[in-house]
C-alpha cells in the first residue's frame, strides 16, 4: 500500500516538473523571438537614418537627377510609416530598388565616386544591408528553435493548450525572388 | 556531413572524451594514493590547488593574454572591416558584441578569449586583416565567435583543472618517494611493492596522457568552431579559403607563447614542431588540410 502511494507521488512530481520546464522553456524561446524581431527593426531604422545624408551628398554633384531622389525619399517615408510586417517588407523592397537606381546614377559622376564622404556612405549602407540580413537570419534561427520545441512529441500534445502556436519564418517575398531591375535611363 | 550533424557530432565527442578524462583522473588519483598508502585525501588536495590556479587564469586570463600580446583596441575608422564584420556576426549569433583588439604583426592570426559572452574579446593581427577579403575574414571571425558561443574557454579551463590535478598528483607521488615519506603496510608487503612500481610508471605516464587528452579535446573543439562558423555565415567556402591562405603563410607570430598558442586560429608556431608520426597528437589544432576538406564537404 505504502509503495504504491510513493510511486504515484513520484510520477506526479515528474509530470509537474516536465510541464513547468516546458512552459518556462517556451516562454524563454518566445521572448527571444520578440527580441530578434525588434533587432531587425533597429537595423532597418539605422538604414533609414543613413539615407538623408546620402541624398545630400549625391545632390551636391548631380542636382538635376530629380527622379532618383524623389523615389528614394518616397520609399524612405513609406518605410518609416509601415506598421505591419507586410507593409514593412513592401517598403523595404521599394527602398532597396530605389537605392540601387541611385547608385547606378552615381556611376556617371566620377567626381562623386571619388568623394571620400560618398565612399564611406556606400560602405556604411552596404554594411547596414548585411546587418539587416544577419538580424533576419538570427530571427529565423530563434523561430526554428521555438517551432521545433512545439512540434516534438510529447510537447506537441500540450503546447497549444498552454497557448503557444507556431511562428512564421521571415522569408523572401515574391518581389525579392524576382530580382531587382536597375534603370540606367 | 551537414553543418548541423557536424556540430552535434563534435559536441557528443566532447562529452565522451570529458567523461573518459574524469574517470581517468579519478582512477589515477586512487591508484597513486593506494600505492603510497595514503588513501584518498591526495585527490582532494590536488584538486584544490588545481582549481585555485585555474580560477586565477580563468578570471584574469584575458587581460594577461592581451598584455602579453601587446594588443591595442580596434578603431572603427582604421579597422572598419574587422569592426563591422564582428558587429554583424555578433548579431547573427545573438551574442553581445565582443571587445575588439588588434596586434601589429604581419603574421596572419586571430584569437578569441573570455570566460563568457559578456566578457568576450576577439583579437586579430594586422597581417590577417590586410591579407583576407571580407568574406574570408567573416569566416575567421565567425570561428572565433563560435569559440565564445560554445563556451570553449570555460571547457578548456575545466580540462586544465583536470590536467593540473593529474600533474600535481604525479609530482607529489614522486617527491614523497624521493623523501621516503610513505608507509609500508606490513601485511601487504608483496602487493605493496607491486603497487609502488605501478605507481611510479603511472606517475610518469599520466601527465603525458592527460596532456594528450587535453590536446585531443582542443582539436575537437576546433572542428566544432569551424562547423559553427559555417552555420553562422552560411558560407563555409569563406573560412576554407581563409584557411588556405593561412596555411601558406610561413611566418611565425612573435607575440605568441606556449601558454596562448591554443587560442589562435592556427598554430602560431609553424614549422617548429618535431617531425614524427605521432607529432600530430601534440597539435592544439587539427591539420589545415583536414579542416578545409571538412568545410568543403558541407
Amino acid at each position: 500500500m505504502n509503495m504504491t502511494i510513493w510511486i504515484v507521488l513520484g510520477i506526479l512530481v515528474l509530470v509537474i516538473l516536465y510541464l513547468w520546464s516546458l512552459y518556462n522553456g517556451l516562454v524563454g524561446l518566445k521572448t527571444a523571438i520578440e527580441e530578434a524581431w525588434s533587432q531587425i527593426d533597429v537595423q532597418l531604422k539605422r538604414r533609414a537614418d543613413l539615407i538623408p545624408n546620402l541624398i545630400e551628398t549625391v545632390k551636391g554633384y548631380a542636382k538635376h537627377e530629380k527622379t532618383v531622389f524623389t523615389d528614394v525619399t518616397k520609399a524612405r517615408t513609406a518605410m518609416m510609416s509601415a506598421k505591419t510586417p507586410d507593409k514593412m517588407a513592401e517598403a523595404d523592397n521599394m527602398l532597396t530598388s530605389a537605392l540601387k537606381s541611385l547608385f547606378a546614377v552615381a556611376e556617371a559622376y566620377p567626381a562623386l565616386k571619388a568623394n571620400d564622404g560618398f565612399i564611406q556612405l556606400q560602405k556604411e549602407l552596404s554594411d547596414t544591408e548585411d546587418k539587416v540580413a544577419y538580424s533576419r537570419q538570427y530571427y529565423n534561427s530563434t523561430v526554428m528553435d521555438y517551432n521545433v520545441r512545439i512540434r516534438v512529441f510529447p510537447n506537441t500534445l500540450i503546447a497549444k493548450q498552454m497557448g503557444f502556436s507556431e511562428k512564421e519564418f521571415f522569408g523572401a517575398t515574391d518581389e525579392e525572388r524576382k530580382g531587382v531591375k536597375v534603370n540606367f535611363n | 556531413m551537414s553543418i548541423n550533424s557536424q556540430i552535434q557530432s563534435n559536441k557528443t565527442k566532447t562529452y565522451v572524451i570529458m567523461t573518459f578524462f574524469v574517470v581517468f583522473v579519478v582512477l589515477a588519483g586512487y591508484v597513486l594514493g593506494q600505492a603510497l598508502g595514503y588513501g584518498n585525501s591526495w585527490m582532494f588536495i590536488a584538486v584544490f590547488f588545481s582549481v585555485i590556479s585555474s580560477f586565477v587564469s580563468y578570471y584574469w586570463g584575458d587581460k594577461l593574454v592581451l598584455a602579453m600580446s601587446r594588443a591595442r583596441p580596434a578603431d572603427r575608422k582604421r579597422d572598419f572591416d574587422f569592426f563591422t564584420v564582428a558587429e554583424n556576426l555578433a548579431i547573427a549569433a545573438g551574442l553581445p558584441k565582443p571587445k575588439l583588439y588588434v596586434i601589429d604583426d604581419t603574421a596572419m592570426n586571430a584569437f578569441a578569449t573570455g570566460r563568457d559572452p559578456e566578457h568576450a574579446i576577439v583579437c586579430a593581427t594586422t597581417g590577417i586583416l590586410s591579407r583576407l577579403e571580407r568574406r574570408e575574414l567573416e569566416g575567421v571571425i565567425a570561428h572565433e565567435l563560435s569559440h565564445i558561443k560554445n563556451f570553449d574557454t570555460r571547457l578548456m579551463a575545466v580540462v586544465a583543472i583536470l590536467v593540473g590535478t593529474v600533474a600535481f598528483l604525479a609530482d607529489m607521488f614522486m617527491r614523497s618517494l624521493w623523501w621516503g615519506g610513505h608507509r609500508d603496510r606490513d601485511n601487504n608487503r608483496g602487493l605493496g611493492q607491486i603497487m609502488l612500481i605501478v605507481g611510479i610508471v603511472l606517475a610518469i605516464i599520466t601527465p603525458i596522457l592527460a596532456t594528450l587528452i587535453q590536446l585531443a579535446i582542443s582539436r575537437r573543439r576546433e572542428f566544432l568552431a569551424d562547423a559553427s562558423s559555417a552555420h553562422l555565415t552560411r558560407y563555409p567556402e569563406g573560412l576554407a579559403r581563409a584557411l588556405e591562405k593561412l596555411g601558406q603563410d610561413k611566418e611565425v607570430l612573435e607575440a605568441a607563447t606556449n601558454a596562448t598558442a591554443h587560442l589562435y586560429i592556427t598554430n602560431p608556431f609553424k614549422g617548429k614542431q618535431f617531425a614524427a608520426w605521432f607529432s600530430g597528437l601534440f597539435d592544439t589544432h587539427p591539420p589545415i588540410a583536414e579542416r578545409i576538406k571538412m568545410l568543403r564537404s558541407m
